[in-house]
C-alpha cells in the first residue's frame, strides 16, 4: 500500500512538474510526411534554445482537427486549406517544407531516370487504359529503348494519404479524363491495380513485381533505390527529379501571402520544374499571439538554420523569395 | 461469504461491483460514441442503403459498407475452413494420440503463436507469405485448376499476392491456437468411462474419437470455432498489408479487396471531410453490432454444451 501511495505521490509530481515545464513547449499535431525533419529541427532547437518540441504525427487531417480545436500550439497539414475555410476557423497557414512524389518503375534492363513518361501517358496507365509497356505513346516518347511486350502493374497507396493527394491533384490537373473519372484526394477509387499501405508497401512491391509502376515519396525512391522517370513538364521539358528540379517547382509556382499561401505545387510553370511537387504547411491559431510567436521562432530558426539537415533527410527546404514571403506574412498577422 | 459487518469486506465488495458495472458501462458508452460519431452518416445513407452499396469514394463522399462488409465474410469464412481441420487435428492428436512428452511443448507451441502481436503477422504476411504466395502457392492452384469451370474463377487474374487468399492464411495461422485450444479442452470434457468402455467392446482408436470424442465435443468445439470467428472479424494490422485496400467485389481470391477492419486502419488518419470520418465510424458500428452476434451466439452454443455435460 505505501508503495503504491508512494508511486502515485511520484506520478502527481510528473505531471505537475510537466505541466509547469509546458511553458517551454512547443505542442503540435498532424502530418507524418514532415515528422522526421521536425524532430531533427527540434533535437537542434532544443539544444540552443531549451524549447522542447512536443509533435504528434497523427496525420493531416488529425492536425487540421486540432488546431480548429485549439488542442495544440500548431497544426501540420500536407494539404493546404483554402483561404475561405482558413477565414471560418481563424487559423493561419504558411509552407514549411517541401517533398516531391515520383513515379517508379521495375522493367527490367530500364536503368535510373532512362524511361520518359508525360502526363497523358502517365494518367492514362493509372486510368487503366494504357495496358502494355510497348503501347505507341510510350514508345513514342523513349524511341530506341526497347520495351517489353508484358502488361503494366499498377501499384498505388492503399491508405489515405497527403501522397497521394500531391499525386492525384497532378494527374486531375493534367488530365480532364483522370479528374471525372476519379478525381484527387487523400484516399482515391483507383480504376486498376494493386494497393500496398504505407511507401514502404509501393516501394516493397514495384520492387517485386516485374513491369510494375507506382508512385512514392522522393525519399523513399532514393533511399530504396527504385527506378524513377523521367517526366515532361509544363513548359515541356523532359525532368529528372532531383532537389534543383523540385526547388525550381517550388520558386516558380504563386505561393501567394494574400491567399494564406494556398497553392498545390503541381505542374509548377518553371523550365526545369519537377511537376509532382508539394509543400506541408503549418496552421496557426489566429488568436493565440503569444504561442504563434514562439512557433515562428522556431520555423525562423528552421528556415536560417535547418536547410543542410532537411536535405540530409531528403526533404526540399523552401527557396529564399519564399522564405522571406513566410516572415512577412507572419509580420502582416501580427507574430514577430 | 462476505459478511455485512465487516467494513473491509464492505469495501472490497463495493470495489469488486463497481469494477463489473464499468465494464457495462464502458460497452455502453463505446456504443453511445459510435453511434453518435456515425449520426451524419446514418442520417444521409440510411441503414439498408449503406449496408448494401457497394461504392466506397471518398471523392464524390459516396460510402457503402457492401464491399467492406463482402471482404470481412469471405476472410473470416475463408480462414475459418483452413484453420478448422488443423486446428481439430492438433486438439486430437493432443489429447488422445501424442505421447505424455510431447504435450507440453505442443501445447506451449500453440499458446506462444496465440501471443505473437499481429503486426508481426502482418509485416511476416507482406515480406515473406506474400512473395511465397505470389511465386509459389498461388500460381499452382492456379494450374491445377484451370480446366474446373467454376473453381478456376476463383482463382482468376494475376497471382500478386495480396489478395484475399493470402490475408485469410494469415488469418488462419492466427485463429489455430483458439480453435486448437478450446477443442482440446471440449475434447478433456469426454467421460474417461465412455472411452473406455468403447475400448473394451473392441473399439479401434479412429473409431472412439469418430463415435465417443467428436460427438461429445461438438458443441464446445462449435463453440471454440464462433469465438475464433470474433477474433478474425476484428483483425487489422495482420491483414492491413497483405489485402491492398481495394473498395470492389470480386470472385477472384486473387484479387484485392477492403475488411472493414482494414479500411479503419488505412483511412481514419487522413479522413479530412465530416462525412467521411463518420462513415469511418458508422462502418466501425457495423462491426460491433457484427462482432456482438458472433460472441452472442458462440456463448448461446457453450452454455448449451455446459449445460449437456453437467446432467
Amino acid at each position: 500500500m505505501k508503495k503504491i501511495l508512494a508511486a502515485a505521490l511520484v506520478m502527481t509530481l510528473m505531471v505537475t512538474f510537466s505541466l509547469v515545464q509546458a511553458a517551454d513547449t512547443l505542442n503540435g499535431a498532424g502530418a507524418t510526411f514532415p515528422y522526421p525533419v521536425y524532430s531533427a529541427w527540434a533535437y537542434e532547437y532544443n539544444k540552443i534554445t531549451g524549447v522542447k518540441l512536443n509533435y504528434q504525427s497523427i496525420g493531416s487531417g488529425g492536425g487540421q482537427r486540432q488546431i480548429t480545436d485549439r488542442t495544440v500550439d500548431f497544426g501540420a497539414s500536407d494539404d493546404p486549406l483554402m483561404p475561405e475555410q482558413l477565414q471560418k476557423d481563424r487559423l493561419l497557414q504558411f509552407p514549411a517544407v517541401i517533398g516531391g512524389v515520383v513515379p517508379v518503375v521495375n522493367i527490367a534492363g530500364i536503368k535510373d531516370g532512362q524511361l520518359k513518361l508525360d502526363s497523358e501517358s502517365l494518367s492514362r496507365i493509372f486510368l487503366g487504359e494504357i495496358k502494355l509497356w510497348d503501347d505507341a505513346a510510350i514508345i513514342k516518347l523513349n524511341p530506341g529503348i526497347k520495351l517489353p511486350h508484358r502488361e503494366i502493374t499498377v501499384v498505388y497507396r492503399s491508405d489515405g494519404s497527403g501522397t497521394t493527394a500531391i499525386y492525384t491533384n497532378y494527374l486531375s490537373e493534367v488530365s480532364a479524363a483522370w479528374k471525372s473519372k476519379v478525381g484527387a484526394g487523400k484516399a482515391v477509387k483507383y480504376p486498376v491495380g494493386i494497393g500496398a499501405k504505407g511507401n514502404e508497401g509501393v516501394a516493397n512491391y514495384v520492387k517485386r513485381t516485374a513491369n510494375s509502376i507506382g508512385y512514392v515519396e522522393f525519399a523513399y525512391a532514393k533511399q530504396n533505390k527504385l527506378v524513377y522517370t523521367q517526366l515532361k513538364n509544363k513548359a515541356g521539358q523532359f525532368i529528372t527529379p532531383s532537389f534543383k528540379t523540385f526547388e525550381n517547382a517550388a520558386e516558380t509556382a504563386d505561393f501567394n501571402p494574400t491567399k494564406d499561401f494556398f497553392v498545390w505545387l503541381t505542374n509548377a510553370p518553371g523550365k526545369n520544374a519537377w511537376p509532382i511537387a508539394g509543400a506541408t504547411f503549418i496552421l496557426l491559431a489566429k488568436e493565440k499571439t503569444g504561442s504563434n510567436k514562439k512557433v515562428a521562432m522556431f520555423f525562423a530558426w528552421a528556415f536560417k538554420n535547418g536547410d543542410a539537415k532537411a536535405k540530409e533527410l531528403v526533404y526540399i527546404p523552401l527557396p529564399k523569395s519564399l522564405k522571406a514571403k513566410v516572415e512577412q506574412y507572419w509580420k502582416a498577422n501580427g507574430i514577430n | 461469504m462476505l459478511s455485512k459487518k465487516n467494513p473491509l469486506d464492505m469495501l472490497f465488495a463495493s470495489i469488486t461491483a463497481i469494477s463489473s458495472f464499468a465494464v457495462i458501462l464502458l460497452i455502453a458508452g463505446i456504443l453511445f460514441v459510435l453511434v453518435h460519431e456515425s449520426w451524419p452518416a446514418i442520417e444521409r445513407f440510411g441503414i439498408v442503403k449503406f449496408f448494401f452499396d457497394t461504392d466506397w469514394n471518398p471523392v464524390t463522399e459516396s460510402f457503402g459498407a457492401a464491399t467492406n462488409v463482402y471482404g470481412t465474410f469471405i476472410t473470416t469464412t475463408l480462414s475459418i475452413i483452413i484453420a478448422i481441420p488443423i486446428a481439430i487435428g492438433i486438439a486430437i492428436f493432443v489429447t488422445e494420440i501424442s505421447p505424455d512428452f510431447l504435450k507440453g511443448p505442443i501445447g506451449g507451441a500453440i499458446e506462444l503463436l496465440a501471443a505473437i502481436p499481429s503486426i508481426i503477422y502482418g509485416m511476416w504476411g507482406l515480406f515473406t507469405l506474400s512473395p511465397i504466395m505470389s511465386g509459389l502457392i498461388e500460381p499452382f492452384l492456379k494450374t491445377i485448376t484451370q480446366d474446373i469451370p467454376i473453381i478456376s474463377a476463383l482463382f482468376a487474374g494475376p497471382p500478386m499476392g495480396i489478395d484475399l487468399l493470402t490475408a485469410s492464411v494469415i488469418l488462419s495461422i492466427m485463429i489455430i491456437p483458439f480453435t486448437a485450444s478450446i477443442s482440446r479442452d471440449s475434447f478433456r470434457l469426454t467421460p474417461e468411462v465412455v472411452k473406455e468402455s468403447a475400448y473394451a467392446l473392441g473399439a479401434t482408436k479412429w473409431e472412439v474419437i469418430k463415435h465417443i470424442v467428436i460427438p461429445y465435443a461438438k458443441l464446445g468445439v462449435f463453440g471454440g470455432v464462433v469465438l475464433s470467428l470474433g477474433r478474425a472479424l476484428g483483425e487489422t494490422m495482420a491483414v492491413a498489408f497483405v489485402l491492398g485496400n481495394n473498395h470492389r467485389i470480386t470472385s477472384s481470391l486473387l484479387d484485392a479487396a477492403a475488411t472493414i477492419t482494414v479500411t479503419l486502419a488505412n483511412e481514419f488518419a487522413e479522413a479530412d471531410k465530416d462525412i467521411y470520418l463518420a462513415s469511418l465510424f458508422y462502418l466501425a458500428l457495423v462491426l460491433f453490432v457484427l462482432s456482438f452476434i458472433t460472441l452472442a451466439i458462440a456463448k448461446f452454443f457453450l452454455l448449451k454444451a455446459e449445460r449437456k455435460y453437467s446432467r
